[in-house]
């Protein structure tokens, strides 16, 4: 496992951190004053003019940072982990509360089946084992939204173990140079999600909303093998897309369907690792990759300036862009665990130890299982490439936009133009109108059906390049019109009659001598400056690539 | 004595809590001598680390984990009393004996299909609440403020 470094490069007074892999060296690391403040209120991350440290003289300081992820994943199903109530986003304050979620005594949990499945099916798609007997454990830690004072968690022998989450990151400033990265998934368990509670500061009071309590959690752990918040970022960005392909979880961190913890801390290469932090409540893709980065600088620079790392919980604060810590905590949290007394273990099996005759409704069997797992994200994009013959970043970019690839199989399903052409217009000219009104691919204008009449009418060269972007820009302004009423309208056909063409061609040869006297003696510009007469003169409806056959055609003669 | 009575409240908790630990350890090491005599007679596997008393440290970190109160000498007397009934359990040889680990061990687990069946009874859950505010429960104060997260005993919280 390579072990990555930060390098410290400064751009006038900013500073940049890069992940870079090895090799290339930028300039000496300097300490920096920065001055994070535990207090709220005060000022943010503050930039202070570089001071040179007397350790750089010794050579380059060098810094590896480690980072961890503890993913926990809502299983989207329709009932709850351990109990019949209905998993619903937003709902009237405690109506999909049972009994056994308000943890009322003489309730017991029933385990969901369709939770287990969700589980392995994740376990198969992330190449863990899967355990063929896991256990249920009980965390205790007294809470409000926690009505029973434990969680049922599978801590001792969760379901899976020892998997692989394959993610790339970039690794230069061109689009092209991606780099692919694989991260080991420790275990993957399942768990009871806990209510809401909704802090009311001005009555000083707490409300308890316990919809959300036993929800079925998955947890998935992602051994420290990541080394910076962009390399974070990106495997969680693509276990969030496994999950939505998969169906197990909607995965939506707006929502809070997907939340991350991270574990990080910095040590120099070759020396044991340092104290970590966790840093919770990351939900949003945006700021995990800012909080991770924010805590590796202000590690490295409590530990630059002699000071010691606590192993404490800090949350993100993203207003102030800065990690805070969240509890003084006397030592580590003891949960008591035990054993689960209501819940045998859960026994999954294969083909192969299939009970005869047993009920299938009570057996869970993992080859059935694998069998129909959905198509993973590395495999759609792998398919885009090889049938379309399209680059891999152009793979990642269709995939990461929600809808994106639906909307760019639905054009190819009705266009003739060639798969690169429709690959193009998609990547850059529709995403870049997305992009510049900040829309969704839901919201746009424009229909695949329109992408696909303009594409045709540019195939079949009933129009040119540069007017089919006009007529696309139309088509994003009017709803309604089809890009054929768009062309007649604005008159932008291609004069298809080959004779007035040669016609304007030859007046045009006449009327600049001087421009084709240029051209007999091999002046390559002067062909262009003739091109650009010509198409002025057929105000843009001329084909180029025609203009410049006849015209050569023309001098030749 | 007399001067803590009449000592603001805060300071009158601090040294009351002080005088608590003192009292414990004193007591503790006191029960020290007869209990280690009563307990060799009893393993011969006796771990040195497990002398069977139970210091005012362990107190206090169950107190804030289980939410308990050890009010009185007594209290943990039997606290003592049940950790050496259960270490009896030592004298038994467990040499390539896989554990239990529950009595259903060897039950099927039933898996439920994935149907709403309950719920919608917002109403009575909430009639069993203390203090509701529009269908939402009350936790009770100081619950979710930093100083129940950095609890240090019972006695700190006012329930």
């Amino acid at each position: 496992m390579a072990a990555l470094m930060l390098r410290w490069s400064c751009l006038g007074k900013r500073w940049v951190l890069a992940c870079i892999d090895g090799g290339s060296r930028h300039g000496r690391g300097a300490a920096i004053g920065l001055t994070s403040r535990r207090k709220r209120g005060q000022s943010s991350v503050a930039q202070q003019p570089l001071i040179a440290v007397q350790k750089s003289r010794k050579g380059e300081h060098e810094w590896a940072a480690v980072v961890g992820l503890e993913i926990h994943a809502q299983i989207s199903s329709n009932s709850k982990l351990f109990s019949g109530s209905q998993v619903h986003f937003a709902a009237p304050p405690n109506s999909l509360v049972s009994f056994f979620d308000a943890s009322l005594p003489g309730t017991l949990p029933v385990l969901n089946r369709r939770c287990v499945e969700a589980a392995v099916m994740t376990g198969l798609a992330l190449n863990c084992r899967i355990n063929k007997k896991s256990l249920f454990d009980r965390k205790h830690y007294f809470y409000a939204d926690l009505p029973a004072g434990y969680q049922i968690t599978q801590q001792r022998l969760p379901i899976a173990v020892n998997g692989s989450l394959a993610y790339s990151v970039s690794v230069g400033k061109k689009p092209s140079q991606v780099s692919t990265r694989t991260v080991r998934i420790k275990q993957i368990q399942l768990e009871q999600d806990s209510g809401k509670s909704l802090h009311d500061e001005p009555r000083s009071q707490t409300l308890i909303d316990l919809n959300r309590a036993g929800v079925g959690l998955l947890e998935v752990v992602l051994e420290p093998d990541m080394s910076c918040g962009e390399e974070a970022a990106s495997a969680v960005r693509e276990l969030q897309l496994i999950l939505q392909a998969l169906g197990t979880s909607q995965a939506n961190m707006a929502e809070g369907q997907l939340r991350v913890d991270a574990n990080i801390s910095v040590h120099h290469p070759g020396e044991p690792l340092g104290v970590r932090t966790e840093v919770k409540n990351l939900n949003s893709a945006r700021f995990l990759a800012k909080a991770i980065d924010f805590e590796i600088k202000r590690q490295i620079h409590e530990l630059e300036n002699g000071r010691k790392i606590l192993n404490e919980t800090r949350s993100f604060d993203d207003k102030l862009g800065c990690t805070m810590p969240m509890r003084d905590k006397e030592g580590k949290q003891d949960y008591r665990f035990m054993p689960e007394p209501n819940l045998p273990p859960l026994l999954l099996y294969d083909t192969a130890s299939l009970p005869p005759g047993a009920d299938p409704q009570q057996v869970i069997n993992i080859d059935w299982i694998r069998e129909r797992l959905p198509e993973l994200p590395g495999k759609t994009r792998e398919k885009l490439i090889q049938q379309y013959g399209m680059l891999p970043e152009h793979s990642f970019t269709l995939l990461n936009e929600v809808g994106l690839l639906e909307f760019f199989q639905n054009v190819i399903k009705e266009t003739r133009a060639e798969p690169k052409k429709v690959t193009s217009w998609v990547l850059n000219i529709f995403l870049g109108f997305l992009k510049q009104q900040n829309l969704a691919v839901n919201e746009s204008p424009v229909t695949p059906s329109a992408l696909a009449e303009l594409l045709n009418l540019l195939d079949r060269k009933a129009i040119s390049s540069s007017a089919a972007r006009q007529v696309f820009e139309e088509l994003w302004q009017s709803k309604g019109k089809t890009p054929s009423q768009i062309v007649s309208e604005k008159k932008l056909e291609l004069m298809q009659d080959q004779e007035a063409l040669e016609r304007v061609c030859h007046t045009v040869m006449e009327g600049h001598p001087q421009v084709v006297m240029d051209m007999k003696r091999g002046n390559p510009r002067a062909i262009n400056k003739l091109i650009g007469l010509v198409r002025k003169a057929t105000l843009s409806r001329a084909d180029p690539t025609v203009i410049k056959e006849i015209l050569e055609r023309k001098l030749s003669s | 004595m007399s001067s803590l009575l009449s000592a603001p409240s805060a300071l009158r908790e601090d040294a009351l809590r002080r005088l608590k630990r003192e009292m414990w350890a004193r007591a503790v090491k006191l029960g020290l001598r007869s209990w280690v005599g009563w307990r060799r007679g009893f393993t011969s596997k006796a771990d040195p680390q497990r002398s069977g008393r139970v210091t005012a440290e362990v107190i206090e970190h169950l107190e804030r984990l289980a939410l308990v109160d050890f009010g009185s000498l007594e209290a943990v007397a039997r606290l003592e009393k049940a950790i050496a009934f259960a270490d009896r359990l030592r004298a038994v040889d467990t040499d390539g004996v896989e554990p239990m680990e529950s009595v259903l061990e060897d039950r099927c687990l039933y898996l439920r299909s994935d149907n709403v069946v309950e719920g919608n009874c917002a109403e009575e859950l909430l009639q069993n609440a203390h203090r509701v505010v529009e269908e939402y429960f009350v936790a009770p104060p100081g619950m979710c403020s930093p100083k129940w997260l950095n609890r240090l005993s019972l006695s700190e919280l006012r329930i």
